[in-house]
């Protein structure tokens, strides 16, 4: 095939990531987007492969059959509790696969000084990625403490690093061998200063890190078509360096911090806030399933507890037994709930709960005063009345779901322990609060066998 | 100049994918960051080239593992964001009778 085909044939497949990422934004068409953006892929890899440019076949036929296996399997695996974890893995093979096209690239003939820095930035952004994301998914996965792990010098240690790195950047520009020890250095650099930027961000971060990490791996294949001049990889790489952009600023607004703050500032670390001074009152699952059968609308606000517990599914069945009862049944659902941007409504869906029952924070709010029960499951901070309320707290800004104005406020906790981010919250004192202790996912069965009995 | 050449291609992307992404509803966003995820597997493209020269012992090896590590990306990309995707489903009908819990594990 001629250049020019091969180069025709990218317009058609950037075309496709185009149609499909632009249809990803209806529930409706998403499936079809996905399938879109993955015909382009695959077009994009067939071209490529009957480029003249390609001589041997026997190592990509058997490093792609290796790759595929594996992410087929894994894939299908994974649990949708999992997901911020594999997504992070995935997200971490494709930083070091970028970073590996940089490092091949140094053995391209007719290299230019342009050329060697566009190499020196997929090397290093692709190695960030992929340590990041292996740190990130230790966190995920609690295979590591997923606190904030904070030290001292820890500015001035990265601050090092990267003088370093830019450093034995220049010096590996200004002579560019291929065995250069400054390369190497660039290489273990990076993937240190990827273990360093996530290691002091705490578990309840993780959504603006995985949204960043996201980020920096479109930007990695974007270095790296760079480094081989090659259009569909800056086009589709910097597609979802923005992606990740938008979706890590949409993270942090939603919890009313600037980036710099989610990175910088080891959040779990700070404990100032004002305790609340109350007292609760507990209620037994008879007399909840009481107050939810003469309910005419309920709102169920999940948290990635109701995740831990494993309750999705019984709270499905508790909102068909309301609709069934004649009550109007939502799902609002905070933006940062969960682990990633979006898992509370994938865990929703799975447990068969329909689309147009998950209500966003913002759509929720102004109608919230009607709503007669609300039912918080494993979620904390994202509806603690202190974010409005009381100016001490970390969290005082942090836009979040009003629940303490609904007619009635049903809490399911296990005990009372403060939630991630160790702040107390007002709203288990509230007078229209009940507090429903024990397992979720045991009190939520509980007033599902009262309905039924 | 080749370079701004391709400069001028990622700045109008960048805009594009603003464009793009900031239509999406919140309720997609998992999928969307996998989606895309597997989108910037794009970088398979670049590894293939690097893989199969035939240029030198290191730079096949270099490239073959790329290859490996971008499959990954894309193929388990691209299959994970379809099994999500194809859980979204609308309310069908009246709410049907209570008691069915689903034959889901």
């Amino acid at each position: 095939m001629s250049a020019e085909l091969i180069n025709v044939c990218y317009i058609v497949a950037a075309a496709l990531f185009i149609f499909g990422l632009k249809q990803l934004g209806s529930p409706a068409t998403a499936v079809r987007g996905n399938l879109l953006s993955a015909t382009g892929m695959l077009i994009a890899i067939v071209v490529t492969l009957f480029s003249r440019g390609i001589l041997e076949f026997q190592w990509i036929l058997a490093a792609a059959a290796v790759g595929a296996l594996i992410g087929a399997v894994a894939a299908q695996k994974v649990a949708m509790t999992a997901m911020p974890e594999m997504v992070a893995l995935f997200n971490g093979s494709g930083g070091v696969a970028s970073l590996l096209v940089g490092w091949a690239a140094l053995y391209n003939t007719g290299n230019t000084t342009f050329t060697y820095i566009t190499i020196l930035l997929s090397v290093l952004i692709g190695g960030v990625t992929f340590s990041g994301s292996i740190i990130a998914w230790g966190k995920l996965s609690e295979v590591m403490p997923s606190r904030a792990l904070v030290f001292g010098a820890q500015r001035a240690v990265n601050a090092l690093i990267l003088i370093a790195l830019v450093a034995c950047g220049v010096l590996f520009c200004l002579d560019p061998a291929l065995d250069s020890p400054y390369l190497y250095a660039v290489v273990a650099l990076s993937l240190l200063f990827g273990v360093m930027v996530v290691i002091p961000i705490g578990g309840a971060d993780m959504p603006v890190v995985i949204s960043l990490l996201n980020s920096y791996s479109g930007l990695a294949a974007c270095a790296a078509g760079f480094a081989i001049q090659n259009n569909i990889l800056i086009v589709a790489g910097s597609l979802v360096g923005a992606a990740g952009i938008i979706l890590t600023n949409i993270m942090c607004k939603a919890m009313n911090r600037s980036l710099a703050n989610v990175l910088f500032s080891g959040f779990g670390a700070v404990k100032t806030a004002s305790k609340v001074e109350g007292e609760v009152k507990p209620i037994a699952a008879e007399d909840a399933f009481l107050i939810l059968e003469a309910a005419s609308s309920v709102a169920f606000v999940p948290g990635y507890g109701m995740a831990v517990a494993q309750a999705q599914h019984v709270v499905r069945e508790l909102g068909e037994l309301l609709e069934g009862n004649g009550a109007e049944v939502s799902y609002a659902i905070h933006p940062v709930a969960g682990r990633m941007p979006g898992h509370m409504n994938v865990l929703l869906a799975e447990a068969n709960v329909p689309y147009d029952q998950l209500i966003e924070m913002d759509d929720i709010n102004p109608r919230i005063e009607n709503i007669d029960v609300a039912v918080v499951i494993g979620a904390n901070d994202v509806v603690n009345p202190a974010a409005r309320e009381d100016e001490d707290s970390p969290i005082y800004g942090m836009p979040i779901i009003n629940v303490d104005q609904a007619r009635t406020v049903f809490v399911l906790k296990r005990s009372m322990a403060s939630g991630f981010a160790g702040v107390d919250n007002p709203l288990f004192f509230g007078e229209n609060t009940r507090m429903l202790f024990g397992d979720a996912k045991a009190s939520i069965s509980a007033v599902v066998g009262e309905f039924k009995s | 100049m080749e370079a701004v050449f391709l400069a001028f291609v990622l700045m109008l992307s960048i805009f594009l994918g603003f464009e793009l992404i900031s239509k999406v509803p919140a309720t997609l966003h998992t999928p969307l960051m996998s989606g895309a995820n597997a989108i910037s597997g794009i970088t398979l493209v670049g590894a293939l080239t690097s893989a199969g020269a035939g240029i030198e012992a290191m730079a096949t090896i270099l490239g073959a593992a790329a290859v490996a590590f971008a499959t990954i990306n894309v193929v388990g990309g691209y299959l994970v964001t379809n099994r999500m995707l194809s859980m979204f489903r609308k309310k069908e009908g009246p709410p049907q009778s209570a008691g069915q819990p689903g034959a889901s594990a």
